[in-house]
């Protein structure tokens, strides 16, 4: 059956303000997050004032406030920038690739299979070290991926979004079953992922953040090379075909760049929530479904919701801190609640 | 439309006429048939937990035990102080979770909606945390703080997704976002206990029914016996919601209330099964979906819902049980299959890891066969 096409041809996303606008916007999001950086690396637990800390990024003097900025909260800043881009790029992706804005890299199951095999490694393995668990974070993250991807494309009606959530959901169940079996059985494992599974970017040495950015910043580029066939995707399976769209290898890559982004993370920060779900609803309402848009402002707001959140959980308690993913619910979830009822009719 | 008048009987139904047509009704015989054979596999189920164990008793013994309550003194103990009460909380707590996946799986036709997905499993493990971690309290204080703080977070987005009536989606999503927060606090409490405790509060979020006894029996029991002549008379209103609002307020339900009646029907359910056995995923799922699939029918059907969950957490419950025993002894007998080493052949697993880890998949694969209206309420942590 032949369905005549509208003269337009492309079917162009609905604009929110001019790109000169949103140019504005995603520079003013810029500035903001470089404000983010400079007060993670000021505020906390040592007295420093920002002076110093610009000293301090310049040059190694050798003082003590120094070397606190130097070797503790500025690889915990960078991690932190790093961790929530990875976050805000997989989570566009994964809405995109699912057309589906309640989901996240969670719903693939990705997460569920960077943290269980950073708990095999833990608990079976016996490896410790973020060094260590990157490598099993990534090996479980794209394993998940493999088998969720190829259970979603089993059976009659080949791979669809839905199916690849259903199969991404189902796993991720099974897996936390792993994981509980690991953590029931063995105490040490449990007591030592008990502070993982918060999600914190507490403690992270320099050199992690060395070995993060060459995934993040290589999923990052992928991310943004596919936006133009994920537009197309968001139009409809016949619709991104007849744009030229290679649907089954834009859903790989798709699925590959999610997979690379989300174990970096994972390893990295623990598996930290909200950051993937919320941001990419936001970047949407401020720029429209455009990726090419989007995505860019979810890989700025989403550093700078988590290093807000990591900010926010130093001073709101006494004493210690709060971590990282219990404040980025915190944050995130009032935002989300109030998006939800603020639509009249959610379009899902 | 049709043209023949016989074809308004509903297929796969047999109508029956008693009295002269005074008590008419459709019989449906494959659900008659789920419902009697999982009432039997319940049943088998119950008596091979009674045998099995570390401490195997015969079945003449066990019969012995049960019904003159004489013979060995150990394993009279063990066969009615805790095999017996663990597997009836297991029959009870799996078909309470049952009718309650049904409830709400009917209510927003939608096959992967249970009540996490208004917040209440993450609200009970919330309650039961702070009472085991901040309180210290014992097993009826943690099921009272569960009990709580499930009813609190459901009422919680309840109320946030109340504004324009308790469309499904709102109510979904509002509930991922305040899942989302408890999930947090929950780990930020783990984090800050001793790990004894931390460990304690795992199993519990887990799912185990280790330890249950007559007493959680009884209360079980008797929140069954208030709470199922209710769903009884409810659970008609099911049928005409599932022919959507519009319909079903044509036909003079009351939508709204209805809904709110279910709602806070299907959370007691789930509370009472939470506050006895922990929050055990994947049954109040599973359960309703296999009863359909057997019955072959339209819609869900409660009661066999409640019976399937019956079996499937009894079988859960056996399988954790025993699975390092058994895998113990395949290890003694093949050194290939000697995964467990013969001194953990003991171990008893909680029984949320087992429902987990096979409930998963499993109801994910049979709601992937038939999906169009569910990818629109996914959520997360379902």
């Amino acid at each position: 059956m032949r369905v005549a096409r509208p003269a337009a041809g492309r079917a162009r996303p609905a604009r929110r303000g001019s790109a000169l606008s949103r140019a504005a916007g995603l520079g003013v999001a810029l500035a903001v997050l470089g404000c983010l950086v400079v007060a993670s690396t000021w505020i906390g637990a040592r007295e420093t004032t920002p002076v110093e800390v610009l000293r301090a990024l310049w040059s190694d003097d050798g003082s003590y406030a120094t070397s606190v900025i130097r070797d503790l909260r500025l690889p915990r800043t960078l991690t932190g920038l790093l961790v929530g881009a990875a976050l805000g790029a997989a989570g566009t992706l994964t809405q995109a690739l699912t057309r589906n804005p309640l989901a996240d890299p969670g719903l693939l199951g990705v997460n569920a299979g960077a943290s269980a095999a950073v708990v095999i490694a833990i608990g079976v393995v016996g490896v410790s070290g973020y060094g260590g668990y990157v490598w099993f974070a990534f090996a479980g993250a794209a394993l998940t991926a493999v088998v969720v991807y190829a259970l979603g494309a089993s059976g009659r009606g080949g791979l669809t979004p839905v199916r690849l959530v259903l199969a991404g959901a189902a796993i991720g169940a099974a897996l936390s079953g792993v994981i509980a079996a690991i953590t029931v059985l063995d105490a040490a494992t449990f007591d030592y992922l008990r502070f993982w599974m918060v999600g914190s970017l507490a403690g992270r040495r320099p050199e992690l953040v060395a070995e993060l950015a060459p995934f993040v910043l290589v999923g990052l580029v992928l991310a943004l090379a596919l936006t133009r066939s994920l537009n197309g995707v968001a139009l409809g399976d016949d619709t991104a075909r007849s744009l030229g769209v290679h649907l089954g290898r834009t859903r790989v890559l798709g699925l590959l760049t999610v997979t690379l982004l989300c174990g970096a993370a994972t390893a990295a920060a623990g598996p930290i929530g909200f950051v993937g779900l919320v941001v990419p609803l936001v970047a949407r309402q401020l720029t429209g479904p455009d990726l090419r848009w989007s995505l860019p402002y979810a890989m700025v707001l989403a550093p700078c919701l988590l290093l807000a959140a990591d900010i926010a959980g130093r001073l709101v308690l006494p004493q210690g801190e709060l971590e990282v993913g219990a404040m980025t619910a915190i944050i995130g979830a009032p935002i989300f609640v109030a998006m939800v009822r603020g639509r009249k009719e959610m379009a899902l | 439309m049709s043209r023949h008048p016989t074809a308004r009987v509903v297929p796969g139904t047999v109508p029956v006429r008693l009295w002269s047509a005074r008590v008419t009704f459709l019989l449906r015989p494959r659900l008659l048939l789920v419902a009697v054979l999982a009432l039997l596999g319940c049943g088998v189920l119950i008596g091979v937990s009674l045998c099995v164990g570390a401490y195997p008793v015969s079945v003449p013994e066990v019969a012995e035990a049960l019904f003159h309550g004489t013979g060995d003194r150990l394993a009279v103990h063990f066969v009615t102080q805790e095999r017996l009460p663990q597997a009836l909380v297991a029959a009870l707590a799996g078909a309470a979770l049952g009718i309650s996946g049904a409830i709400f799986q009917s209510m927003t036709r939608n096959p992967l909606a249970s009540p996490d997905v208004i917040g209440f499993n993450s609200g009970a493990a919330t309650g039961a945390i702070v009472v085991i971690v901040v309180v210290g309290g014992g097993a009826g204080q943690v099921a009272v703080g569960a009990v709580g703080g499930g009813l609190g977070a459901a009422a919680v987005v309840l109320a946030l997704a109340r504004r324009g009536g308790f469309q499904g989606s709102r109510l979904v999503l509002i509930g991922i976002g305040v899942t989302a927060v408890l999930g947090s606090v929950n780990s930020y409490l783990l984090t800050r206990s001793e790990l004894n405790t931390a460990q304690n509060a795992h199993i519990w979020l887990i799912g185990s029914l280790h330890g249950r006894s007559w007493a959680e029996f009884g209360t079980l029991a008797l929140a069954l016996l208030v709470l199922l002549p209710v769903v009884a008379t409810l659970g008609r209103r099911l049928r005409s919601l599932e022919l959507g609002d519009d319909l079903a307020g044509g036909l003079g339900l009351p939508v709204a209330g209805t809904r709110l009646a279910l709602t806070a029907l299907g959370v007691a359910l789930c509370a009472v099964a939470v506050a006895s056995a922990g929050p055990i995923p994947f049954i109040a799922l599973a359960a309703p979906q296999i009863a359909a699939r057997l019955a072959r029918g339209t819609g869900v059907s409660l009661a066999a819902a409640g019976l399937v969950g019956a079996t499937l957490l009894t079988g859960a419950h056996l399988v954790a049980n025993q699975l390092f025993a058994v895998l113990a002894w395949c290890g003694e007998r093949a050194a290939w299959l000697s995964f467990v080493d013969p001194g953990q052949r003991h171990v008893q697993l909680p029984v949320g890891v087992l429902t987990a880890l096979l409930g998963g998949p499993l109801s994910g694969l049979a709601a992937a066969s038939k999906v169009t209206p569910m990818a629109t309420l996914m959520g997360r942590g379902w």
